[in-house]
């Protein structure tokens, strides 16, 4: 982000290019905060800065469009940062704390790329908004592993070659370390079911399915 | 590599044809063949500076053996930095403003109110547009700006300090057109008053990875072609026939869709360009930028350290290339800008479509006495759409007319894809092959042995007669009674032993027993990084994880560019023999601590030895301790193949077993059986997941994937993945993949390539050809979606006659 502060509250005017920049579903839910009151209502958080709090009798502050500091919980650390409301978890994560592990492709919420967890369960980062991830705790590709400890889907993907150009690869651990998590006894068809919206180009997916299978194995066994 | 020309030896085999009569040449024995089949010994001539000939992968440490990848942890950390990763210290983000009309002059461009907005450092309006066929008369058309030919081509740009103020620049941005007539139906565009998309003919050039087409053929209307190919009178071939198989097939276009898109990070400062791209060639980007801005190549540096797919589509500098350079020249700042998915499927390339009439005649006997294929295909306003590759090389026959078309329309270019026009060929004559040997009563393997000389196409042939799949095959079509119809059918593919002779490479032992292999090459997913590291591994016996591994950056030895096969096939040997002198050299800096004469000192399987029994064997790392320097280091380039006038071809058979839903259209593929050559494996678990990868890609093309263009507005309606299916976890079948390790005595390394004939050329027919041993019935249209299976199902079907 580094800090930019745009200093006049203008509502992003239609693209000049409306046939292929025109309102989208995606576009729609990025303005969606700031289109009505050009601002984004955040209703009881935990994570905005103690001075933008207990502003209103509800709870209840405007916040943008201007970026606006924000405390987020990822990988069990609380990181500060600037955000504006349409700014999304993976532009959050990527550009205004580094954390490039999580992927940007499709940015539209079709393949995947992006997954990260929300309190352990797998979301689209490029379809979630910043601060509607305030007050979750969010997994990162980084966050995975620990110092000590490699997550056996990381290992198992290293062992059965479950990745080629590897942009894809860490969305796909993300989503299979999620079905291990909630399902250690998953079949293969479990595992398809878990990357149904992980899409590969390079079409590494067998890989992925015995990788996943083979960590189910080694996690069960220690478990 | 020069245009890939289907029918021709490449140039750089022909140039590079060595004199074997030099006394500095000596002569040796090397594998030829497939191990368990044809495995043969022959002599090869060779320069006397070459290493040992290596003996058949079972008799070696660590090349030919499974190897994880070896930047594999990385990648499944999150620590791999790709160029959309990228972040340098005040970095801007940029963003194109694209046409938004298919075809238009533009009149103006005021960009004033986007250089005023808050946060934006430098505003570029394109001026010279790269991409796409040329006019060969420029005064044809006078225009201050490019002229639009399609929607999403890049106009102008602006980098900001954040990706939102640079979106809410592009809007500030006013662009006046003057629109012209358009057209982006291909039928269409070859009607005689069909809208012109350039007033005269136009050329465009091939890439690294193919694509393009040969310049100065005739070109009427939009029509850029015939490029005609014969050999002998196919009419009187025809005539010579029992049987002629007559059929009319088209598929669609297909676009590249890596998961990360074309871009660079674009760095320029006074004494140095430095661009992170996002490329299949390193060294392209740099030809390209030096040549551009007429900078020195010494003053371009491109680094690409992890590339997220490219599929023949990343070649050169591009738009993104140039255009970031610009705007960071101007900001005097670095510069990200990566295209967004709509922009990757719209300005920077796809795969032609094709509509070809494929005629073959043949004796009782199989014998082909003519082929014909006359083709028309559209590579948007680029050119590229010939597909006459296989027809033209995959089987002996007597005659042959080749007929090749492009077709102009108001689309993004198109650019090689993995491949270029072997998909579609393939798709058209390995049906027709197939059908012409059920006219001849003929079992289609024992019809394929019949013409196809290839020795190693042989040998997988056998394989696959002798598999499990195909034996569980009814050889009677339509047999299944219920609407869930089983079905098996195959076909092959070819593709070429390509070189890049630009392939060089520097070897390096330390003193503490390290060593490192430095190259420009860069690894788009294929894991040539492994492959590097196995060679040096063998080598100095040193665990290839061990083995440092520095490449994707133009300041090592220059490296080829990763299109068409060309990398392991090109890189290998280079490196092999640079690993080879670097041992020399390393045995004659420890040769004196160790009281010995260099000429008496071996270095194998991680031991230094003596020939002469002076001293016990002493590992690798124990002798570079006593290493008079503190380094070594040996750089290599690639040699010709010791044999360059034989002209080898590769490929593969695959063979599909489909079951068809007779009620909903829908077909589904549950078994693959992948037979393929790629010379010497050098890493096999690689190679199975380039093959895995090339099967899926396959099937994404035959059943699913499908750009569309709204004919009223010429706007692709389908430019991001949710609406442009590719193939998912849930179309993945069962694949068997299965490696002829196969041998030709070429080179040090003896490896080729597998990235093309890798599935993705025979998928399409195989799948087809197992529609028919399902159904009954021929699909000749791509992609096989369920409205154009009930179609075909529905149609009444000519009886087939034979002989």
């Amino acid at each position: 982000m580094s800090g930019h502060q745009p200093p006049h509250k203008e509502l992003p005017e239609a693209s000049s290019t409306p046939a292929t920049k025109g309102i989208t579903r995606r576009g729609f839910l990025k303005g969606a905060g700031i289109t009505a009151a050009g601002t984004a209502l955040l209703d009881g958080v935990h994570g905005l800065q103690q001075e933008a709090h207990g502003a209103t009798t509800r709870d209840v502050k405007e916040y943008g469009p201007e970026a606006f500091p924000v405390t987020l919980n990822i990988n069990g650390t609380e990181h500060a940062l600037h955000v504006e409301p349409r700014t999304t978890l993976a532009e959050a994560l990527r550009n205004g704390l580094g954390m490039t592990g999580t992927k940007i492709s499709c940015d539209r919420g079709v393949c995947s790329s992006c997954t990260v967890w929300l309190d352990k369960m797998p979301v689209n980062s490029c379809m979630t908004l910043a601060v509607d991830a305030i007050g979750h705790r969010i997994t990162t590709i980084e966050g995975l592993s620990t110092d000590s400890e490699v997550h056996p889907v990381q290992a198992a993907f290293v062992r059965h070659d479950a990745m080629q150009c590897g942009f894809c690869t860490p969305g796909m651990v993300m989503s299979c370390a999620a079905l291990i998590e909630r399902n250690p006894h998953p079949t293969e068809a479990d595992v398809r079911v878990a990357i149904s919206g992980n899409l590969c180009r390079c079409g590494t997916y067998p890989k992925v399915f015995a990788a996943t299978l083979d960590a189910a194995g080694q996690h069960a066994s220690k478990a | 590599m020069a245009t890939h020309t289907s029918h021709s030896i490449p140039d750089a085999l022909l140039s590079a044809a060595a004199d074997t009569t030099d006394a500095s040449m000596r002569t040796a024995t090397m594998p030829i063949g497939i191990p368990g089949f044809t495995l043969r010994e022959e002599q090869r001539t060779m320069p006397a500076s070459e290493p040992p000939v290596w003996p058949i992968n079972k008799d070696l440490s660590y090349v030919g053996k499974p190897q994880e990848r070896w930047d594999g942890a990385a990648k499944a950390a999150g620590r791999a930095r790709y160029t959309a990763d990228v972040q340098l210290p005040g970095m801007l983000y940029a963003r194109f403003v694209n046409s938004t009309v298919p075809h238009a002059k533009v009149l103006s461009i005021d960009t004033s109110a986007a250089e005023s907005y808050p946060g934006v450092k430098s505003v570029h309006v394109i001026e010279k547009l790269l991409g796409g066929a040329v006019l060969r008369d420029p005064a044809l058309e006078q225009s201050r700006y490019p002229l639009v030919r399609y929607v999403g081509q890049p106009i102008a740009a602006v980098a900001a300090t954040t990706p939102q103020a640079a979106e809410d620049a592009l809007a500030k941005i006013k662009v006046t057109y003057e629109t012209l007539p358009f057209v982006v139906d291909m039928n269409l565009a070859r009607e005689q008053n069909a809208p012109l998309v350039f007033p005269g003919a136009a050329d465009q050039a091939g890439t690294a990875g193919g694509g393009g087409s040969a310049s100065g053929i005739p070109q009427t209307g939009n029509v850029h072609g015939p490029a005609v190919h014969k050999q002998g009178d196919a009419e009187q071939g025809f005539k010579e026939a029992d049987v002629i198989v007559d059929a009319h097939y088209t598929t669609q276009v297909q676009t590249h869709s890596a998961l990360e898109t074309h871009g660079v990070v674009a760095d320029w400062k006074p004494d140095l360009l430095t661009v992170y791209a996002s490329t299949q060639g390193t060294a392209s980007v740099r030809e390209e930028l030096a040549a551009y801005f007429q900078l020195p190549m010494s003053k371009v540096r491109v680094i690409t350290e992890f590339m997220g797919g490219g599929f023949g589509a990343k070649f050169g500098a591009g738009n993104p290339g140039v255009v970031a350079a610009t705007l960071s020249r101007k900001a005097g700042a670095p510069v990200r800008l990566m295209l967004d998915r709509q922009e990757e499927h719209l300005s920077v390339g796809n795969r032609p479509s094709s509509d070809q009439r494929l005629r073959i005649g043949a004796k009782k006997d199989g014998t082909i006495t003519a082929i014909q294929l006359i083709s028309f295909g559209t590579a948007g306003c680029g050119t590229g759409a010939g597909c006459a590759g296989p027809a033209s090389n995959l089987y002996k026959w007597a005659t042959l007319h080749v007929e090749e078309n492009d077709v102009f329309i108001n689309a993004g270019p198109a650019a090689a894809f993995r491949a270029p026009g072997h998909p579609q060929g393939a798709f058209a004559l390995e049906q027709s092959i197939d059908e012409l040997a059920a006219r001849l009563n003929m079992d289609s393997l024992d019809l394929r042995d019949r013409i196809d000389e290839n020795p190693v196409r042989r040998v997988q042939r056998q394989i696959i007669r002798d598999s499990a799949i195909w034996k569980s095959r009814n050889p009677r079509a339509n047999a299944d009674a219920g609407p869930i119809k089983r079905g098996i059918g195959l076909s092959q593919s070819i593709w070429y032993r390509h070189l890049t002779m630009d392939s060089a490479a520097e070897v390096r032992v330390h003193k503490d027993g390290s060593v490192e292999v430095l190259s420009a090459v860069q690894d788009i997913g294929s894991g040539i990084k492994t492959v590097l590291a196995q060679i040096l591994a063998e080598q100095f016996g040193v665990p290839p994880a061990q083995v440092e591994v520095k490449i994707g950056d133009t300041n090592y030895p220059v490296g080829p560019n990763s299109g068409g096969s060309v990398t392991t096939a090109s890189l290998t040997p280079a490196v092999r023999d640079a690993a080879w002198q670097a041992a020399q050299k390393f045995l004659a800096s420890v040769a004196p601590a160790l009281g010995a004469r260099a000429s008496d000192l071996t270095l194998t399987d991680g031991m230094v030895r003596s020939a002469s029994g002076k001293f016990q064997p002493i590992s690798f790392r124990s002798a570079a301790a006593k290493m008079d320097t503190n380094q070594v280091s040996a750089q290599s380039k690639r040699i010709p193949d010791y044999d360059p006038k034989k002209y080898d071809t590769y490929g593969g058979v695959d063979v599909a077993e489909v079951a068809v839903d007779t009620e909903t259209g829908r077909i589904h593929v549950k078994h693959v059986l992948a037979v393929h050559d790629c010379g010497r494996p050098m890493n096999p678990t690689g190679v199975i997941s380039q093959i895995n990868g090339g099967v899926i890609q396959g099937i994404s093309y035959t059943l699913f994937e499908h750009r569309l263009i709204d004919p009223n507005y010429g706007i692709m309606v389908n430019s991001n993945l949710d609406k442009y299916k590719i193939a998912g976890s849930y179309e993945v079948p069962k694949i068997e993949v299965q490696l002829t390790e196969s041998y030709i005595g070429q080179s040090s390394t003896d490896a080729s390539g597998i990235g093309e004939a890798a599935g993705i050329i025979s998928a399409g027919a195989a799948i087809a050809n197992a529609f028919y041993n399902a159904t009954g019935v021929r699909i000749r249209q791509l992609p096989m979606t369920p409205a154009v299976v009930l179609a075909a199902l529905n149609q009444p079907q000519p009886q087939m006659e034979a002989l």
